[in-house]
């Protein structure tokens, strides 16, 4: 039986660690040079920073995870630095690319463990050098030693936030201020459900105890206006307005912005799983069970591109994925694996409700940006050009979906393909219409998943 | 049962020829009421390739395409936009004596459809174009020709449509048609319509739409599959064809380049098309060979869109043989987009006047049904 796995971050890995363990030999492919994926990711060979610099308070699970994923290498169809451009199914079949090499592979059952990225909302100036995703600022850190700025002012809401400013503290990077958009009262209240997972809990209160202790100046409630700077390729400043609605002007040379992060499901869509709207994540998600099964026979998916769980969630959900698709194949399962990784899969995903309550979504900000917003960065196309395209007297008539929108203005015709500004530009369009994000729709997932290079001519016969 | 709706001409289908033919009769002050399964241009008028081109048509439809150029270099005095046309000129590529040999065939053709061509030879292409590959011997360059953006002409056209007037209804597809005492009923699920005139711009699906009045055609779908690079400086001026097909490209100003060639696959019944990633492979191939400035430039999107096709590869335009006050314009058989404008202002004069000036020879649903006579 041929079984794929894409990715190998916390749930590839222990996806391929059950496949491998039931004696298969899965192709595992990934389309960075090592596994462990983001939230693991490995610095270069060479590099010399040990797992507690780099991972902090994670760095035995980190070290935990790298120990399998090397294991189970030479056990595996190991492929990394390879994309997966495309998918079909019935026959499963998987576009190649590596190293400007086109290949194909056929596949009986693939699980697809494709994680999240970031979720932005643009801010005035957001398109100046010095201006990144959290999760780039703390890749940053992690594969190059590298902070994003002497002077980094990180914004946005989720615990990545508190992490990745807790990580810039101990490396000593240079914080200017860390801007949480959510108001402490929302957190409070939705922290009522965050005991299902009190060490979650306590190492977010750490990590802000921590900041504070510093003297990093910390806001809650607060609301990014403006990135700044005299040229327009600098950034000198962030303009934000407090929970009170007094005006700053915060001194700084680079920005960190993020908002949660949001399932890479381009794949899964590609594969034919439906993709609906989770209103408590406010993401749109594959839809999938708890086991991992997809309503299409012979795909599985798992960790945060099948919905945001976390690398905790990832791990179970990746090694579950595995059994079932043991199960469905009529090998051997691990019944007590199974119901053990589900009473820990129920129970994670309880305390995820209530972290999603505590870190919404800032739809008004996306829904409130002002007209002049470069909204899709890759196309230059700005927030009013969205809002033009959506009134029913422009010169096509209104967009009453956001594919629509996409066809009138380009917005998410560039090379992200809509992954960067998709969730924020909805969020517009809804805004002028007066409608729900979810009936807005999403933008369709077209192949290649990521951009593909035109190969050198053959050379004539 | 409610009372229908009553008009003076609907019309089945809201790509480039529906619209045009909504927009043409509401300014002729008719009462139009189109009627589209999904959004306005959804369909083949809104995902092809954005080619606007004469050259290399079958004689038999030119007469309409140079009718509906005239038609796109009005589109702003027509309708207030220009949906991004724009007359690079459509440079038609040999990479072979025979492939010459071909484009120099067609001279006689657009001699007598007065079509200004200029053939070039090796060492002009090289001059013109220092950026071809060496595979290239020959060309056609037809000046007037160039491009557009496909997702936005039924829209405009639409939106003219309705400013003047016509009745343009979305998301309402056409489940059911009636004919009888000189007027269509046709059933949507938002309630029935009726007309004494009825105008087929269904597209693929207006085969089965003249299937349903007696006259079927041998029609099949056409997915020609599609994409777009990421933006590279503007340097590829010329919409570009190859004679013997395959492969075809042109660049926006902003930099991308689409590019297309052979075929994706598609279900008309859902309806949904998908590219190829093997043909997406293989046609990257093809273009890097015209063109090895491509190599390194990245395809950022591909896509497909369903087109009916007919075996002769020239679309049904005329009226009905069956049914008075039907008129069928479909199956563009993958070049329908520039002839859209003039498509319109056509059925808008079958409709009212019941004759036009430009001729339709070759094109009647008529040359189906003497072909589907048995043999003997
Ligand atoms: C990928 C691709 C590339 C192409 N490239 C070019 C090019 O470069 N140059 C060129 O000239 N041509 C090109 N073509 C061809 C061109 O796009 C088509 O010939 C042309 O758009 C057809 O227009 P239409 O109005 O007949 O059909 P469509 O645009 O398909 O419109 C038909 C409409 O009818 C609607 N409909 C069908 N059934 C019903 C029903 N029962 N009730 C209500 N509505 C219904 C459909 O939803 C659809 O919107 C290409 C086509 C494709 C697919």
């Amino acid at each position: 039986m041929r079984v794929a796995v894409v990715g190998a971050g916390p749930a590839g890995v222990r996806a391929v660690g059950q496949l491998v363990r039931a004696g298969l030999h899965p192709l595992w492919i990934d389309e960075a040079p090592d596994g462990g994926g983001r939230i693991y990711q490995r610095p270069p060979p060479g590099f010399r920073r040990s797992p507690q610099a780099l991972y902090g308070l994670e760095a035995r699970k980190a070290t935990a995870l790298h120990a399998a994923l090397d294991a189970l290498k030479p056990r595996a169809d190991w492929r990394p630095d390879t994309l997966v451009w495309n998918i079909a199914t019935h026959p499963g079949r998987l576009n190649l690319m590596r190293d400007g090499v086109a290949t194909e592979q056929g596949f009986d059952a693939a699980i697809l463990c494709t994680g999240a990225m970031d979720r932005v909302v643009p801010v005035p100036g957001w398109t100046r050098p010095g201006v990144t995703t959290l999760g780039a600022a703390q890749i940053a850190l992690k594969a190059q030693g590298c902070a994003i700025g002497q002077r980094v002012a990180l914004v946005g809401s989720g615990p990545l936030l508190w992490l990745v400013a807790y990580q810039y503290l101990r490396a000593g990077a240079g914080l200017a201020a860390v801007l949480d958009t959510t108001p402490f009262r929302r957190k409070l209240q939705a922290l009522r459900g965050l005991p299902h997972d009190p060490a979650t809990l306590a190492k977010g209160l750490f990590y802000v105890t921590r900041l504070r202790a510093a003297g990093i100046p910390v806001a809650e409630g607060a609301t990014p206006l403006a990135i700044e700077g005299e040229a327009p390729d600098v950034v000198a400043a962030l303009r934000w307005r407090d929970a009170a609605g007094r005006e700053h002007r915060l001194e700084c040379d680079a920005v960190g912005l993020g908002w949660g992060v949001r399932p890479e499901l381009q794949l899964a869509d590609l594969a034919g799983v439906p993709i609906g709207f989770d209103p408590v994540q406010h993401n749109w998600v594959p839809q999938r069970d708890l086991t991992g099964r997809t309503p299409v026979a012979g795909i599985y998916l798992a960790g945060d591109g099948a919905g945001i769980g976390g690398a905790a969630v990832a791990e179970l959900a990746g090694a579950r994925a595995a059994q079932a698709l043991l199960a469905d194949a009529g090998l051997p399962v691990d019944t007590a694996l199974v119901a053990r990784l589900e009473r820990r899969l129920l129970r994670q995903a309880r305390f995820r409700t209530a972290l999603e309550r505590a870190f919404p979504f800032p739809a008004h900000l996306a829904a409130a940006m002002p007209d002049e917003t470069i909204l899709c960065r890759c196309e230059s196309v700005t927030a009013g050009e969205l809002r033009a395209a959506a009134a029913p007297d422009g010169p096509h008539g209104a967009s009453p979906e956001v594919n629509r929108a996409k066809a009138f203005t380009r917005i998410g015709m560039g090379r992200c393909q809509g992954r960067v500004c998709g969730a924020a530009a909805a969020e517009v369009l809804a805004a002028r219409l007066g409608c729900d994000t979810a009936a807005i729709g999403r933008l369709r997932g077209q192949p290649p998943v990521k951009p593909l290079p035109i190969p050198q001519p053959e050379a004539a016969p | 049962m409610t009372t229908p709706r009553e008009a003076d001409v609907l019309v089945i289908g809201g790509g480039g020829a529906g619209c045009s033919a909504a927009l043409h009769l509401a300014r002729r002050g008719a009462h139009v009421v189109l009627l589209e399964r999904g959004l306005v241009g959804s369909q083949a008028s809104g995902s092809n390739y954005g080619g606007v081109r004469q050259q290399g048509r079958h004689p038999a439809e030119l007469p309409v395409a140079k009718r509906s150029h005239e038609l796109w270099k009005r589109l702003p005095q027509l309708i207030g936009t220009d949906c991004e046309f724009v007359q690079t000129g459509h440079l038609k590529l040999a990479r072979s004596e025979a492939e010459a040999a071909e484009l120099a065939a067609y001279l006689d053709v657009a001699r007598s459809h007065a079509l200004e061509l200029q053939l070039l030879g090796r060492a002009m292409l090289r001059a013109r174009y220092p950026w071809l590959g060496p595979s290239v011997v020959a060309a056609s360059f037809a000046p007037g020709d160039g491009s557009a953006n496909p997702r936005l002409l039924a829209p405009a056209l639409a939106q003219a449509a309705r400013e003047s007037g016509a009745a343009i209804l979305e998301h309402t597809a056409v489940t059911a048609c009636h004919h009888g005492g000189g007027r269509f009923l046709l059933e949507t699920a938002a309630g029935p319509f009726t007309a004494p005139r009825l105008l087929n711009t269904a597209g693929f699906w207006g085969g089965q739409l003249a299937a349903s009045f007696g006259e079927p055609v041998p029609i099949r779908h056409l997915t020609p599959n599609m994409m777009v690079t990421e933006p590279v400086p503007y340097f590829i001026r010329p919409n570009i064809g190859v004679a013997g097909g395959g492969v075809y490209m042109r660049q926006i100003p902003r930099g991308n380049i689409i590019i297309g060639g052979g075929h994706g696959t598609g279900d008309p019944s859902v309806p949904m098309s998908r590219p190829s990633p093997e043909v997406t492979l293989q046609v990257m191939q093809r273009a890097v060979a015209l063109v090895p400035d491509l190599a390194g430039v990245s395809v950022i999107r591909s896509w497909s869109g369903i087109d009916g096709i007919l075996p002769d590869k020239i679309p049904v335009v005329g009226p009905s043989l069956t049914t008075p006050g039907l008129f069928h314009a479909f199956g563009f058989s993958g070049h329908g987009f520039q002839l859209g404008p003039a498509i319109g202002a056509i059925l808008c004069e079958l409709a009212l006047d019941g004759r036009t000036e430009t001729p339709l020879d070759g094109l009647s649903i008529g040359r189906f049904a003497r072909a589907a006579l048995p043999v003997g």
